[in-house]
């Protein structure tokens, strides 16, 4: 996984509540077996006015000039903020590659669900818990030309263009695993000797489970 | 030892090791996988020159993209198909058990996990998929991973995990004639909303819960997801242990004996304590449908579709606007004068033979409504398929007009041929009403078993209770 450095972006204000996983990556997409490439899909069914098929050129598809994304002042933006319960619904890890492919490394908002926030941190994507009453600031300041976040994960704090700074929590196993690009898998087989142990254990206590 | 809930025992007895900060390093004793979220998984553990570390944990099956008609001539979408392939290819190449697409016992995955007794209690359960949740209905601790999730598994058969606060979810009552587990599931979800349980474990016990078969049992867990929560269970009893006995993959001989003298400590003990307790009364539960496209937009079959007017959160009426447009619906409609025309009765939450029984006991004798264009039954599993033919359900259905189908995830999420076109309607026994989640525009009511029976032989919702004899 690559390092998580500090950065400076726009930051595209999606005002919906209960943004599901269905939402963010259709399911015609998840046939795909590989972990790019989903993109030109974020947000299909929002962001283009046809309907989406794999394989499809998106680049010819015609545009939702409603939908925030596809507001030219958010080009290139890097942080995504949404509201309340980011991310409900599937278990689809899919929708963090989408989200991430795109080009979001963070998305703030005041709450998101349980598993979209652990398969963002495993792909590097950082989710950002603050206050409902923060998020709504945010919102407003979003609408501003020109408003920009800068992202500090090692001191975990949020500078706005304008100059307000929003400390924010976030796990420190978690952190520390962003910023160091680190891969769980490999951290976790350095304990493999307890793994074993715990299964011999197990072996004695409840046989029937091997 | 201080008294513990369910939750506490099943996470402490899966602790490999705990670090300071609670960062926990939890044991896996199944891994259930499936097509979708499973091939980049394999990929990595591939390019890491890993390989699964228990394959005797592992069951996978082919669901989401299987058709459910003419399967012997294949999977006609190429796409769809190729996934499935790299499925039966990873579990050939890795020594995994797989049910392919034209074994008898596919399913589901989550129908197949409990029927095949790879579901146990007091396992810890894990697949790529949301509503793993099901299997805490056996008293172990279940529940969806991501694909990064799926792949440390099969390599390290361990999760890096932080434990969840304890919800308590009473029911306690006898719930009325005609209304069943689903619309118990769906009023707790009404009542603490979707992201009510995020951040938690839901507990779901109480008199009315433990009146529950297991299929019923299986219907609330399933959804303790669409509530936020991870996992949801139920602990063992006599219901449970009658269930597993004599399953393919359940314990024999001394095993057995052994495994059941230890499945009785799975409750949680007198005085243990809940983060949170939410208490109903099963006596006040009406048939249950939804109206939005969230599952706690929901109300019972006698009420109305909400008025966002009335609603003081403006955040959550721009919800509710955005949901009526979606679903084409008008604050105030009563809901019996709503007219699906589509109804799917099948899914991880309601194809077991006991749904399928429930729905077919609403239609016997009756016919599909005219303005129904398309009335399907997915049952789920090929097992449960058999065992519904052989009571004479499948003539039931058919006779009234439905399709009978073969099992899989179908128009659950329309990830096969099954879906909706836009704007059509459907009242359906899944469990997610997304947009678009059974076709881009479709729109969905989810609905029990017999309720979605109701409103196919109807024509629109109506309460199954003010249907009659047939
Ligand atoms: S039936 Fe629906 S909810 Fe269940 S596993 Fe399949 S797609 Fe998911």
């Amino acid at each position: 996984m690559e390092k998580f450095t500090v950065f400076t972006s726009k930051v595209v204000p999606l005002d919906r509540p209960n943004v599901d996983t269905d939402a963010i990556i259709p399911k015609q997409f998840l046939k795909s077996i590989r972990r790019t490439g989903f993109g030109p899909n974020l947000f299909d069914e929002w962001r283009y006015l046809d309907h989406g098929e794999p394989g499809q050129d998106c680049s010819a598809r015609p545009l939702n000039p409603d939908f925030v994304l596809n507001q030219p002042r958010y080009a290139g933006a890097r942080i995504l903020l949404g509201r309340e319960n980011f991310g409900c619904g599937s278990s689809r890890e899919h929708a963090v590659w989408a989200l991430t492919d795109y080009g979001f490394r963070v998305v703030i908002a005041p709450s998101f669900a349980d598993i979209f926030r652990s398969n963002a941190f495993k792909s590097g994507l950082l989710p950002i818990q603050l206050e409902a009453a923060v998020v709504e600031r945010l919102f407003q300041a979003a609408q501003a030309e020109g408003f920009t976040l800068t992202v500090d994960l090692g001191q975990q704090l949020l500078t706005s263009s304008s100059g307000e700074a929003i400390p924010f929590e976030v796990d420190a196993f978690r952190r520390h695993c962003l910023l160091e690009g680190l891969d769980d898998i490999g951290l976790t087989l350095q304990q493999a000797d307890d793994i074993r142990a715990y299964e011999q254990r197990r072996r004695v206590e409840a046989p029937w489970l091997f | 030892m201080a008294a513990r809930t369910l939750y506490d025992k099943l996470w402490d007895a899966h602790v490999v090791r705990t670090e300071p900060d609670g960062t926990t390093l939890l044991y896996i004793d199944r891994h259930l996988v499936h097509e979708v979220t499973s091939p980049q998984a394999f990929e990595g553990l591939r390019l890491a020159g890993r390989t699964p570390w228990r394959t005797s944990s592992i069951l996978a099956v082919p669901d989401h993209n299987v058709p459910t008609t003419a399967r012997e001539q294949g999977i006609a979408d190429p796409v769809s198909r190729i996934q499935v392939e790299t499925l039966d290819q990873n579990c050939v190449d890795f020594g995994i058990t797989e049910f392919g697409m034209n074994d008898l016992r596919q399913g589901i995955v989550h129908v197949i996990g409990p029927e095949q007794g790879a579901t146990l209690p007091g396992m810890t359960v894990v697949c790529g998929d949301s509503h793993t949740s099901t299997h805490g209905a056996f008293g172990a601790l279940a529940f969806g991973i991501g694909t990064s999730e799926v792949e440390h598994v099969l390599a390290t058969q361990c999760l890096i995990q932080n434990k969840s606060k304890n919800m308590l979810v009473s029911v306690e009552g006898e719930l009325a004639p005609g209304v069943t587990a689903k619309d118990i599931v769906l009023a707790v979800i009404g009542r603490i909303g979707t992201a009510g349980g995020t951040g938690y474990a839901i507990e779901f016990a109480g008199s009315a819960i433990r009146a529950l078969s297991m299929e019923g049992r299986m219907t609330i867990c399933n959804m303790a997801i669409e509530a936020g929560a991870r996992a949801g269970m139920v602990a063992v009893d006599e219901t449970t242990v009658e269930y597993v006995a004599g399953r393919p993959y359940a314990p024999r001989d001394d095993d057995w004996d052994q495994a059941v003298a230890a499945w009785f400590d799975l409750h949680s003990d007198a005085g243990a304590l809940f983060d949170t307790v939410v208490e109903l009364d099963a006596a006040a539960i009406r048939p249950q449908v939804t109206w939005g496209t969230s599952p706690e937009m929901v109300v019972a079959v006698d009420g109305r579709v909400p008025d966002p007017d009335q609603e003081a959160d403006p955040v959550r009426a721009e919800g509710m606007r955005k949901a009526l447009a979606y679903m084409g619906l008008a604050a105030g409609t009563p809901i019996r004068d709503i007219r699906p025309d589509h109804v799917f009765i099948g899914s991880c939450t309601n194809s077991r033979i006991e749904d399928l029984r429930a729905a077919a006991a609403v239609v016997k004798g009756r016919k599909v409504a005219p303005n129904i264009q398309q009335a399907l039954v997915v049952p789920g599993s090929g097992l449960v398929k058999q065992q519904a033919e052989q009571e004479g359900l499948d003539r039931i259905f058919l006779e009234a007009g439905f399709e009978w189908r073969a099992p899989g995830c179908s128009m659950c999420l329309a990830m096969n041929a099954d879906r909706l076109q836009p704007g059509e309607r459907c009242a359906s026994t899944s469990n997610r009403n997304f947009e678009g989640r059974q076709g881009q525009g479709g729109r969905t009511h989810l609905v029990s078993p017999a309720m979605a029976a109701a409103a196919a032989v109807a024509g629109h919702f109506v309460d199954v209770r003010e249907l009659g004899e047939g």
